[in-house]
């Protein structure tokens, strides 16, 4: 029952947005939409017959007063996740969410971690006597020459 | 008989390669006259297959101009109809033959490195080459074993099946050339990197020798990438440049770590610093080329892109991936504890925000890999099937590549080994500048948050590039006279990196401008109706038919003005192939530098009444521009007069 | 120095996943119906537009859905399969006609025979929308109770009717059909 008033409310609220409104509502759902014959564009873009199907779908839901997320939630009753541009986010997709963020905070422990390392240690390794020794020689060599 | 001569020639190449790879890299297991006859295998070889392999491409260029329909990869991409340009460009319209082009730009950089490297010492030489041949083996074996364009379609076909309509363009004809530039010559980086950790010699000079090698490359991955992007603008017909597909992606994470890689490369270069993590970059760039490869011809990832695909070649490039990459990483996990820290520098320095920069564009190629291939992860794992989309990328890649534009004016402010914040403290103004050039901008365009933010960084780069210049010049200090001895004496890398990072700016205020203000309208009109745009009135004159050299097309012709006053005439197409398959859309584009007029036909709804699909976009040739000054950058820096060859050397 | 090893770690993972991935079809989108109640539907009939059918007419018994058009070429090579599984009288087999034009759709079955007991015309493909249809020819095995319980994406071969379909369809003869 609450269902049913929230939905006339929200179609009478909408009839009072004009028509561009539900145009750019559509346009903007379109290009969450995957074309499944294709595959590669947005329902927006598609020249597919079902894409123009889908298409008339969005827009028609949208008039009837449905919401963004309703009408996602039908396309992906039929077709699955697989027809949504921004995946879910569900257990599944929490390691594609956040996997960004993960890179980044590795990233910065690495930083963090080598940067103490590179100012923890003293000078760098101390030449040994005998590695002086040759250097010396070398110099010396390299000053003979003319 | 001359594709057999083809064939043949790169059978022999197939040969020499092997020997190239082989003995050389051999060599260090042997020792007197005998290593040194075998490191002197390298030169010869490199230009020995040179010869053979651009002779074998000549042969397949031949069999494209004569038509000859024996051959079964040229009757599959082509046609008689088909004009000669495009004739010579269907070479490498399809998979056999774009994997020719590969090899044939791979032992062109083989050459190169084989010509241009006297001052180097000949054991260096030698691996690298030595590398580079082994790469040659795989990519030679390939084409041999699965892949051979030569292979005879007999009886000959009466006519050939014409070469993809979307092809058919002069941005597809240059297009992989200069992306496979890119992809390829991050090899000699590759290459280089795997020489020093065998050699055990990671030190300043690897770098300066890699540096400008792996400048042009990644400058070639720049312009493939905008030309590919340029091109799907205007030839797709739907107004977009960047869709985040699988194969897009798959050169954007080579570019991604390649700008890692010339920076990094950079600091080893002066400081001898990050040497590890710059032999790292190296092997994950070519690597990322290498998936780039595999991915496209494996059919793996769906993609408007993908070849033919064919699970046992998909199996090929997929082992050569493993011994390759897995390989060099093995060989990278047991040198790189040997190899020292090199030189130390302080937490607030420009070593360590060079190190920050690399760590998010890493972070960045990471998270395109990661959602590029999730779907395939979680299908992998039978835990259903999803898309990764344009939405997600743009929510993720945008604050990740924040701070970097953040950062990227700074940089360049702080000094080697121990900055202080005297460095950057007149930065403060040019902050303030920015961000008020920002609002200002936003409030005559339209205010919304993101587009401030866009602006307000790519304000705050320009600027601080441009105070950096200034700076450098010491334009401030009363020393008039020695202005122009010191412009001059700037050198190519440095100009390079004001131009890059300029480049950078200017692209983001134009994709900024695009995503924020961008106005496309669909909708139907018929001959006399007239559609308001953007300030633009588009009024639709009429339709008429006309005829190509292998289409015919249904043409409308739009007045677009603008207070009355005439602005120009569009002329969309909607082009119909003689050899069948989709009609093409070819897009009406008025270019401009404030902003593009794109209109396309869509669909044909009622005879005379089409669906059309009419787009303003503000400052959109910013982008092609920022992209042009990026490459132009990385070719100013490696023109650099510091690697070029010292001839009176010993 | 352990660390040096984690990008050889993380290469060889990533390779595994790209091996079984070669053996994966990343085109085909698997139905979320399966095992959920077909959607209701009831259309005007192909041949006799004055009635109907739908899927109240279809419970209680196992049946098969099978989505066809007469401008979809793949289908005319499934079509001698469907004649044979008429002929088997595995189940009942209703045609969807999607998208297709009523005369041409009847001279289809005209021509290359009528396997279907009946054909519901579905000229939008709203119902092709609702069943989660993206390209002909498609098909679904639905049981005594209504709920789909397997869906094939393109052509049936003789091999997936004598493996799969046979097998299934005789195991859903089995089970109860309760409301």
């Amino acid at each position: 029952m609450a269902k049913w008033i929230a939905a006339v409310l929200m179609s009478l609220a909408l009839c009072a947005h004009a028509d561009e409104d539900l145009d750019k509502r559509a346009a903007a759902l379109e290009e969450e939409l995957r074309c499944l014959v294709c595959q590669n564009q947005t329902i927006a873009d598609s020249h597919a017959g079902l894409a123009a199907d889908l298409r008339r779908e969005v827009r028609e839901q949208l008039a009837q007063g449905k919401s963004e997320q309703e009408v996602l939630d039908f396309m992906v009753q039929r077709y699955g996740d697989f027809v949504l541009y921004r995946p879910p986010v569900k257990r599944t997709t929490w390691l594609l969410w956040f996997g960004p963020l993960l890179l980044l905070v590795a990233g910065a422990a690495l930083l963090v971690l080598r940067l103490r390392a590179g100012r923890s240690r003293a000078a760098g390794p101390q030449p040994s006597e005998e590695e002086l020794q040759r250097a010396r020689a070398l110099l010396d060599n390299d000053k003979e020459q003319p | 008989m001359i594709p057999e001569l083809g064939s043949f020639a790169l059978m022999l190449a197939f040969c020499v390669a092997l020997l190239q790879g082989v003995m050389p890299l051999a060599a260090s297991l042997r020792s007197g006259s005998s290593a040194t006859r075998w490191l002197a295998v390298a030169r010869p070889a490199a230009y020995a297959q040179a010869l053979l392999v651009t002779f074998a491409f000549a042969c397949l260029v031949q069999a494209f101009v004569a038509n000859d329909f024996t051959v079964l990869y040229v009757a599959s991409h082509s046609n008689t109809l088909l004009p000669l340009y495009y004739r010579v460009s269907a070479v490498w319209g399809g998979h056999e033959g774009s994997l020719l082009l590969w090899i044939q730009i791979l032992v062109l950089w083989t050459a190169a490195v084989a010509a241009l490297s006297r001052q180097l010492p000949a054991e260096v030489v030698a691996r690298v080459l030595g590398v580079m041949g082994l790469i040659s083996v795989g990519f030679l074996a390939f084409i041999l074993w699965t892949s051979n364009p030569f292979e005879r379609l007999l009886p000959g076909a009466a006519e050939g099946q014409d070469l993809n309509p979307l092809l058919q363009d002069i941005g597809m004809i240059a297009h992989p050339p200069l992306l496979y530039m890119g992809y390829v010559g991050f090899s000699v980086a590759f290459a280089f990197a795997i020489a020093a950790l065998i050699g055990g010699q990671l030190d300043a000079a690897w770098a300066r020798w890699s540096r400008p090698w792996t400048l042009v490359a990644w400058t070639f991955m720049t312009l493939g990438i905008f030309l590919g992007s340029f091109w799907a603008y205007y030839e797709l017909g739907w107004g977009g440049w960047w869709f985040w597909d699988a194969v897009e992606n798959a050169s954007f994470m080579p570019w991604l770590v390649g700008t890692a890689l010339i920076h990094s490369l950079s600091v080893t270069e002066k400081r001898g610093s990050f040497k590890n993590w710059t032999v790292l970059l190296a092997i994950m760039a070519f690597a990322l080329s290498l998936l780039g490869t595999f991915l496209v011809r494996s059919g793996v990832l769906t993609s408007v892109h993908a070849f033919a695909t064919d699970p046992k070649r998909g199996l090929f490039v997929l082992v050569f991936l493993a011994l390759v990459v897995g390989s060099s990483l093995l060989l990278y996990a047991w040198r790189a504890p040997q190899v020292g820290l090199g030189g130390r520098f302080a937490l607030f320095s420009r070593e360590s925000l060079l190190l920050v920069n690399n760590v998010l564009l890493v972070a960045a190629a990471g998270t395109v890999l990661l959602g590029t291939l999730y779907p395939l992860f979680l299908d992998a794992l039978g835990m259903g099937k999803i898309s990764v989309g344009p939405p997600y990328f743009e929510t993720v890649f945008v604050p990740l590549m924040s701070p970097m534009l953040l950062l990227l004016a700074a940089g360049p402010f702080l000094r080697w080994k121990q900055a202080g914040f005297k460095d950057v403290r007149s930065l403060r103004w040019v902050g303030a500048a920015a961000v008020l050039l920002a609002i200002a901008a936003a409030i005559a365009v339209g205010m919304s948050p993101l587009l401030v933010m866009g602006l307000a960084l790519a304000a705050w780069i320009l600027l601080g590039t441009v105070w950096h210049l200034l700076q450098r010049l010491r334009v401030f200090e009363d020393n008039r006279t020695r202005f122009s001895h010191r412009l001059s004496t700037l050198p190519g890398s440095y100009w390079g990196m004001l131009i890059a990072h300029a480049g950078i700016g200017v692209f983001v205020i134009g994709v900024t401008l695009v995503k924020g203000r961008e106005i496309s309208h669909d909708v139907p009109m018929q001959s006399g109706d007239i559609h308001h745009v953007g300030g633009y009135d588009f009024r639709f004159v009429g339709l008429q038919d006309v005829q190509g050299p292998n289409y015919s097309a249904v043409r409308g012709t739009f007045d677009v003005t603008r207070s009355g006053k005439h602005v120009t005439t569009l002329l969309p197409e909607k082009r119909q192939f003689v050899s069948g398959g989709m009609p093409m859309t070819e897009a009406a584009i008025d270019r401009g530098p404030t902003r593009d007029l794109y209109l396309a036909l869509g669909e044909e709804v009622k005879p005379g009444n089409w669906i059309v699909r009419i787009q303003h976009k503000p400052f959109v040739a910013w982008i092609w521009s920022g992209a042009l000054l990026i490459a132009f950058g990385g070719l100013l820096a490696a023109l650099d007069k510091r690697y070029r060859l010292k001839k009176d050397k010993v | 120095m352990k660390r040096f090893i984690l990008p050889l770690g993380v290469f060889v993972a990533l390779l595994g996943f790209l091996w079984v991935g070669l053996r994966l079809n990343p085109r085909e989108v698997p139905s979320p119906l399966i095992d959920k109640p077909a959607p209701a539907f009831a259309l005007a009939q192909l041949h006799l537009p004055e009635r109907q059918i739908g899927t109240r007419d279809m419970a209680g018994q196992v049946w098969i859905l099978n989505v066809w058009a007469s401008w979809c070429v793949a289908c005319r090579q499934e079509h001698p399969v469907l004649m044979e599984m008429a002929r088997m009288k595995l189940a009942p087999i209703v045609g969807l006609n999607y998208k297709d034009a009523r005369d041409e759709g009847i001279a289809n079955l005209q021509r290359a025979g009528d396997p279907y007991v009946v054909s519901a015309f579905d000229q939008d493909g709203r119902v092709g929308i609702d069943y989660g249809v993206y390209g002909v020819p498609e098909t679904f095995v639905i049981d005594k109770r209504g709920v789909i319980r397997y869906k094939q994406i393109g052509i049936l071969t003789p091999e997936i009717v004598t493996g799969t379909l046979v097998p299934l369809i005789a195991k859903l003869n089995q089970e109860g059909g309760n409301g």
